[in-house]
């Protein structure tokens, strides 16, 4: 899968099951500040991205990323490694 | 101590899915029962149950808002926002002011059977997601409302079974009356799934009438052969006189009178002791005579045993010469840890619009309900001041309220 349908599989997740609007999605954007993903939404995140990627997130995973681009970064480099 | 008065109402059940339609179909006598075939593929004795549409809440709620939700939850949520709606209480207020929440419920079943269908399925509780838990509890109602709407009074949820509902009411009359709260959300929520009815289903207490399923529900009837399962969600706002009276808010009815009991005696089976003590001490709570009463809302539920023994118990409590008595369960179904509840909405429209709604499919009487002034048709134009509702749970836990109209 290359980078950018992996980024577009991101993003309509983000859109579909998280009710974001595309134009909020800003590499630099903050999951936590500004996408407004907390904890209890990380949980939902390893389930779609288990549905999607076919990998399973380890919640600690999630503690370096930071911004939308930390979050693509992390998804490539797991769905590339698999 | 406070006078308790109601300043808000609202519903979502088989019969109407607010407060206009409940009323219309209470008035000409509609049934909400249906059949559902996937109950008979699953091994269901009895495929009939009360019709019910999710409500859909997308653009109403926020994701987060809406994940931990359970199907009752979300009945619940609706007939809290016209419930509040009519209470005149709106978003600064509930931020400005201590409001509470008590509303039955006893199970939050499909959540829990789905959850763990995937579980077997991944093996991985990680792959849950993260609404289950807070769906599959039976606080699930509770937990989810007060975060929507910010409460900050008290806040939970009372499960006695059938008459889960009516207690909460009963819970919520007692904070007022004694100004430990000012105003309290009170209700009943039932999910209507076949999740949650499977195993109550195997208990054969349900009417197989499936060739005629809103015929199917007979209360107090000859034939009568078992309750209909049924749900939906049911709301009232609670409030003392005094803070209803300073904010202007219109008083729909005062709740005077609370009565409870257990029967100490069989799980399932109820007996005429117990419910006949919540009557009284109802009445007593009140301080009225039973002649006082105008109508009785029963609880009966069209299980032979339930009904025979409800209607001696009213019997013995109000002698020869009962009020009308109607069970809106033959319309609606047996709405469970809902009924108690909706059951007083049901009863407060009939007051306000004075009639009797009918208990459809009462035929003919046996030995103990012939002595009831049962409505089989709707009574027009006939005036209640004062309605006793009761209901009765598993476990033998009985309530009865006694709600009077305001003047």
């Amino acid at each position: 899968m290359e980078n950018k349908e992996i980024i577009n599989k991101v993003n309509d997740f983000l859109i579909d099951e998280f009710e974001l609007e595309e134009d909020q999605l800003i590499p630099t954007a903050s999951l936590k500040e500004t996408l407004e993903i907390d904890s209890l939404d990380y949980v939902d995140l390893v389930v779609i991205i288990e549905r999607n990627f076919g990998f399973k997130v380890k919640g600690e995973d999630f503690a370096t990323i930071k911004s939308l681009q930390d979050f693509y970064d992390y998804i490539i480099s797991r769905a590339k490694a698999n | 101590m406070n006078r308790v008065v109601i300043t808000g109402m609202g519903i979502y059940s088989t019969i109407g899915k607010n407060i206009e339609e409940v009323n219309n179909s209470l008035y000409t006598g509609k049934s909400g029962i249906g059949f559902e075939p996937l109950r008979k593929e699953l091994g269901f004795r009895s495929g009939l149950t009360g019709i019910l549409d999710q409500p859909n809440l997308k653009g109403e709620l926020k994701r987060r808002q809406r994940v931990g939700m359970a199907e009752e939850g979300e009945y619940a949520y609706v007939a809290t926002i016209e419930a509040l709606k009519q209470a005149k209480i709106d978003d600064d207020f509930l931020d400005t002011r201590d409001v509470g929440i008590l509303y039955g419920n006893d199970s939050s079943a499909k959540s829990v059977v789905e959850s763990y269908d995937l579980l077997r399925e991944k093996k991985d509780t990680a792959l849950l997601g993260s609404g289950a838990i807070f769906q599959s509890m039976n606080s699930t109602i509770t937990m989810n409302l007060s975060t929507i709407f910010r409460l900050r009074g008290i806040n939970l949820t009372v499960s006695a079974a059938c008459a889960s509902g009516s207690h909460a009411i009963g819970m919520g009359y007692h904070f007022i009356k004694s100004g430990l709260q000012d105003i309290i959300i009170c209700g009943g929520g039932q999910e209507i799934n076949y999740h949650s009815m499977g195993s109550f289903d195997g208990l054969a207490a349900f009417s197989i009438r499936e060739n005629e399923p809103q015929k199917a529900s007979r209360p107090f009837d000859r034939d009568r052969d078992g309750l209909v399962p049924s749900g939906g969600a049911a709301t009232v706002i609670l409030e003392s006189y005094e803070s209803a009276i300073k904010r202007g808010a219109t008083i729909i009815a005062e709740v005077i009178g609370y009565g409870f009991s257990s029967n100490g005696d069989h799980i399932s089976v109820p007996n005429v002791e117990g419910p006949a003590k919540s009557l009284e001490m109802a009445l007593k709570d009140a301080q009225l005579r039973a002649s006082q009463i105008d109508y009785i809302n029963a609880h009966a539920t069209a299980t032979p045993v339930g009904d025979l023994n409800e209607a001696q118990a009213i019997s013995k409590v109000f002698g020869a010469r009962t009020p009308y008595v109607s069970s809106t369960k033959s319309m609606t179904g047996h709405e469970m840890w809902m009924g108690g509840a909706s059951e007083i909405i049901y009863s407060v429209l009939m007051m306000q619009n004075s009639y009797v709604a009918p208990n459809i499919n009462f035929e003919n009487p046996d030995e103990y309900s012939e002595k009831l002034n049962i409505a089989a048709e709707t009574i027009k134009n006939h005036n209640i001041d004062i309605f006793l509702s009761n209901s009765f749970g598993f476990g033998g836990t009985n309530s009865s309220l006694i709600v009077k109209k305001f003047k």
